[in-house]
């Protein structure tokens, strides 16, 4: 019998620290038995090979920030089986769509000596605000976990399994002790989305919110509690404007604490 | 007149996303451009009015592949401009974590993105077909460095367990002996690392360049020391600015930096290499002399080698610290912000990764200044494409762009850091 033709696995990348697209490359144990099961089509950081699509799994890692890549996501999707996008720049516009709620023009002069040759559009968006997306992986990086789950879970030709919950729950589930209740430590953990296995905490320190807003996230109510803890408005802003300040709810509640 | 172009539009087996172009008019290069559209995410403007206390989980955010770097080169630069010194076991705790970052970023570039060149694969994983142990075993090398960055740090990639003054929380001697084991495999297979990469074919190619480099005088240079050249440059950390100076070009998001009247110069492992070869472990030193290196190496094509005896030098350095660690007291040094401002240099993988921010009395920041470490580089890549093209113009086309794709890869260029910083096209 002839062997089934192998899937064809595409990596494109956007604004982005490339993180997210490195995690493929950081499943040590597990890639060259990835390498078997997927033919690896385009994966620019990768290999000099690229293969032409249609792709059967397309993971997208980065935000949209110019006109140029605007296009370019569109091709990307025309050639495309299933996208998913990975990660908060991918998914919420990342931390530079803190320029979402500044002066474009001002930003390049802060950087660039001669701000006029930079092309860049004023907002960075998700891929989602784009084409349509079959999946998003949250987080900032990505849980390379999940993206193995991801995977897997195509290549069974399932629904991914991923938790849905905040991160309070991973921190019962790893027995730790609460670090807001406990220490009065400000943390989003109870309006972030589960995924990182409540690391910050481990650690001793509040949860930053890296992997965005949970769904129906009560942010309002949790500002509240933090502003008993003697957090000021302003540092409720930059509390909700960090990797996904660009993610509707986190939006909002940073809004609502300014002026 | 005659006139061709080399052109490579979209690099491969680079962190980020970058170009390269050569002109070739009359058998000789007329123009030389590596081209960096990685799209700018303004991380300098975004930086103002943020709280001291963010800067090291917002920048390592600029790069996935050395977060670290980052992270260190912020708290060093803010510590700086807080008049505090970090010392003892969390001192030693910084140089674990940074061990950890250039072990799991080397063996990325040894195995994945550099060696594929040399045996004439367009990936690891097609070289794994036919070099299947020395590509696992560069995997199991890549996982035990970022196990170490996980140990210290919460996870591999943007790791949230640093912070200004030290830690959030510091390990107990006896978890941290879980690590030797698998650092004692990895120190014989970085022998063995050296010992295949030695024998890979090598062009030669020995540029005169300037080395520059942090240097110190008892370590092989992480995140402490003086910034020094080959051609006598000697300076504190502080004195960056009065050197260095950036500027743009209109087909790079990338700033070029060049030393004052001087011009191009190089970090990273040759430099590193080249300015304190006497500071390596008496292991890596003989590892090194062994695969036919002397004190000096400027062919940039065995930075291969250099890398290779760094992961050495890591993983001795991170067994010592293992060792003689004993836990702190407190996880991290009181903090007390101040107005002013403060500078910090640290070796990233790559090269010397700069910082400078200022601040007000409140800590928070009122400007911040990065310089890359690849974006230093960028000067003496061009260079670099402009000779050995004009010197191998006889080279059959399609190995000739190879080679120049090569020479781009020899210094692990971090396109994602640089942007305020890579595309290379070669026109003839």
């Amino acid at each position: 019998m002839a062997q089934a033709r192998k899937p064809k696995l595409a990596v494109f990348k956007f604004a982005s620290c490339d993180g997210c697209q490195l995690s493929l490359l950081d499943l040590e144990e597990e890639l060259l038995t990835i390498a078997g099961e997927l033919q690896i089509a385009y994966f620019v950081e990768a290999s000099k090979a690229a293969v032409r699509g249609p792709y059967d799994l397309t993971l997208v890692d980065g935000s949209i920030t110019t006109s140029h890549d605007a296009a370019r996501i569109k091709k990307v999707r025309r050639a495309s089986k299933f996208l998913v996008a990975l990660g908060a720049c991918a998914t919420a516009g990342g931390i530079q769509a803190l320029r979402n709620f500044k002066d474009v023009q001002e930003f390049r002069a802060t950087v660039y000596p001669r701000p006029e040759v930079i092309k860049a559009l004023d907002k960075s968006t998700p891929i989602a605000a784009h084409v349509q997306v079959d999946f998003e992986l949250r987080g900032c990086p990505i849980s390379k976990a999940q993206l193995l789950e991801v995977i897997t879970a195509f290549l069974k030709e399932q629904s991914p399994v991923l938790p849905h919950h905040s991160v309070c729950l991973e921190c019962k589930l790893k027995g730790n002790i609460c670090v807001l209740v406990a220490r009065g430590l400000p943390c989003l953990g109870p309006v972030t989305h589960a995924g990182c296995g409540a690391i910050c905490p481990t650690y001793q320190r509040g949860c930053y919110s890296c992997f965005g807003p949970k769904e129906t996230p009560n942010t309002a109510s949790l500002s509240e509690r933090l502003s008993r803890l003697g957090v000021t408005e302003a540092n409720l802003v930059r509390a909700f404007r960090t990797f996904y300040a660009g993610a509707e709810p986190f939006r909002r509640e940073s809004e609502a604490h300014e002026k | 007149m005659k006139s061709e172009t080399i052109k490579v539009n979209y690099l491969a087996r680079v962190e980020g996303e970058g170009g390269l172009y050569v002109k070739i008019k009359d058998n000789a290069v007329s123009e030389v451009k590596l081209k960096i559209f990685e799209p700018p995410r303004f991380f300098e403007a975004f930086l103002r009015g943020r709280h001291f206390s963010e800067a090291p989980d917002l920048t390592s955010r600029i790069c996935g592949i050395c977060p670290v770097a980052y992270q260190m080169s912020a708290v060093h630069a803010l510590e700086d401009a807080f008049g505090l010194t970090v010392s003892g076991p969390l001192r030693a705790l910084r140089r674990l974590i940074y061990c950890g970052e250039w072990l799991e970023s080397h063996a990325l570039h040894v195995f994945m993105l550099h060696a594929p060149d040399f045996l004439g694969y367009a990936d690891a994983l097609r070289m794994a077909q036919d070099h299947p142990e020395m590509v696992k075993l560069g995997l199991k090398l890549k996982k035990v460095g970022n196990d170490l960055v996980t140990f210290l740090g919460g996870r591999e990639i943007h790791p949230i367990n640093v912070r200004v003054g030290g830690f959030y929380r510091v390990p107990a001697k006896q978890e941290l002996a879980t690590l030797k084991e698998r650092l004692k495999w990895a120190l014989d297979a970085a022998l063995k690392t050296v010992r295949w990469v030695a024998a890979l074919p090598f062009p030669e190619y020995e540029p005169d360049y300037e080395f520059v480099a942090l240097s110190h005088p008892q370590e092989y240079p992480l995140n402490d020391g003086r910034l020094k050249s080959s051609r006598g440059l000697d300076i504190a950390i502080r004195d960056y600015e009065g050197h260095f100076v950036e500027e743009q070009v209109p087909y790079s998001h990338a700033l070029h930096s060049t030393l004052k009247a001087r011009g191009p110069y190089l970090v990273g492992p040759l430099a590193r290499y080249n300015l304190n070869f006497a500071r390596l472990s008496l292991l890596a030193q003989e590892a090194a002399r062994s695969a036919g290196l002397t004190h000096e190496c400027r062919n940039p094509f065995k930075s291969i080698i250099v890398r290779s005896v760094e992961m050495l030098q890591v993983i001795d350095e991170a067994l010592a610290i293992i060792e003689a660690y004993e836990m702190p007291d407190q996880p991290a040094v009181p903090v007390t912000p101040r107005a002013g401002a403060g500078c910090g240099i640290t070796e990233a993988p790559r090269g010397i990764l700069f910082h400078r921010y200022r601040l007000d009395d409140q800590g928070m920041i009122l400007e911040a200044k990065i310089v890359p470490p690849t974006a230093q580089n960028q000067k003496s890549m061009e260079s670099d494409l402009h000779h050995y093209v004009g010197q191998n113009l006889a080279l059959p086309r399609e190995r000739l762009t190879w080679q120049c794709e090569q020479l781009i890869r020899n210094y692990d260029p971090c396109i994602s850091c640089a942007t305020h910083f890579l595309r290379l096209e070669v026109e003839r």
